[in-house]
């Protein structure tokens, strides 16, 4: 668990978050901010549907605690995703590290760290977030000062990337272990009855994320539990 | 130069401030192993269904098409049972976009 290997597995996440983050840094010129302020929220935020929703809540001069409870309800998985990289990562890990790191835990990046067989200790974490936080600045600003350069068909193409991303690291633990394949499926069932049921797609995405992913997560935890003494579910 | 400029500054702390504290928080504060199996399980599983959630059905949205965002899926879907990286999962996925919108545009079913 080294910090070379944290920087290798945190590559590809880099080259996932600079075409996420291009589409942030555009949207942020587009409304008429410069592109520092951009750069400023991807570097202290580190998050893309959160960061999103604040820059149109800022735009349209919403209110401060409007602002909070949104950031908090679409930030609010991560408070899942914190509890459940506290069972993973190395117990010897100082507070301090602890107050470091938890800054960097995004899904992509959690996702990677809760899928290593060894426990997870500070220099691998902090050679797994290195490129991709360099990545997300790096987006933002090449969207804000330069986003003419890339045609319009690539640009749309992009969106679909950071999705990529996500199913490289759902599927192929889906299809090894039918537990994680019902959680996945009851997950998505449950998210387009909230996209597309009226009165339920009226829920902030936030709360969705999680409505969905408990009782997923229960269900299989009930039905299956994990036996491993690291609590992997494989 | 830039008009409100303490307010989007103040906007940008609080965005930063409550991002952080739900990261925070679990981390430095659930210090030991948690003994309970159902607990231990269920946060075995989460991963798995927030990431399936935030995918579906967003990524049909995720592009200038649905055509396009299902063959994109489609693709993405066989390389990641193929057990492809991460990044060649995300970027056949983009390909795939890239060229079912062309091919669209040309069949003049879909305008940039």
């Amino acid at each position: 668990m080294t910090f070379g290997k944290g920087v290798r597995d945190g590559l590809p996440i880099c080259l996932g978050y600079i075409s996420v983050s291009f589409a942030f840094g555009m949207m942020v010129v587009e409304g008429g901010l410069p592109a520092w302020i951009g750069v400023l929220i991807s570097m202290t935020n580190l998050t893309s549907a959160g960061q999103f929703a604040g820059l149109d809540l800022i735009l349209s001069g919403g209110l401060y605690v409007e602002l909070a409870v949104t950031t908090f309800v679409i930030n609010v998985r991560y408070l899942l995703m914190s509890l459940s990289l506290s069972q993973k990562i190395d117990p010897a890990m100082s507070g301090l590290e602890r107050l470091l790191l938890s800054f960097g835990i995004t899904d992509e990046i959690f996702a990677v760290a809760v899928q290593q067989k060894e426990p997870v200790n500070s220099r691998y974490l902090t050679g797994l977030i290195s490129m991709p936080y360099v990545g997300w600045a790096l987006g933002t600003l090449l969207g804000a000062t330069a986003a003419e350069i890339l045609p319009l068909p690539i640009r749309s193409a992009l969106g679909i990337a950071i999705y990529g991303m996500f199913l490289a690291i759902i599927i192929p633990p889906a299809v090894k272990a039918k537990p994680v394949a019902v959680v996945v499926i009851i997950a998505v069932v449950l998210s387009c009855l909230f996209q597309w049921v009226p009165g339920l797609n009226q829920l902030s995405s936030g709360w969705v994320i999680i409505l969905c992913a408990i009782p997923a997560a229960a269900f299989a935890a009930l039905r299956w539990p994990v036996e491993e003494e690291t609590g992997e579910a494989t | 130069m830039i008009e409100n400029l303490p307010y989007i500054l103040f906007s940008i702390l609080i965005m930063a401030g409550v991002t952080y504290l739900v990261r925070m928080l679990p981390l430095t504060l659930f210090r030991k192993k948690i003994e309970n199996r159902f607990v231990k399980s269920f946060l075995a599983y989460v991963p798995y269904a927030v990431l399936a959630a935030m995918t579906f059905p967003a990524i049909l949205d995720s592009t200038s098409s649905i055509w396009s965002a299902l063959a994109g899926l489609a693709v993405a879907l066989l390389l990641a049972w193929k057990n492809r990286s991460l990044l060649t999962v995300a970027l056949g996925a983009v390909a795939t976009v890239l060229i079912v919108e062309q091919l669209l545009v040309w069949f003049q079913l879909l305008t940039f």
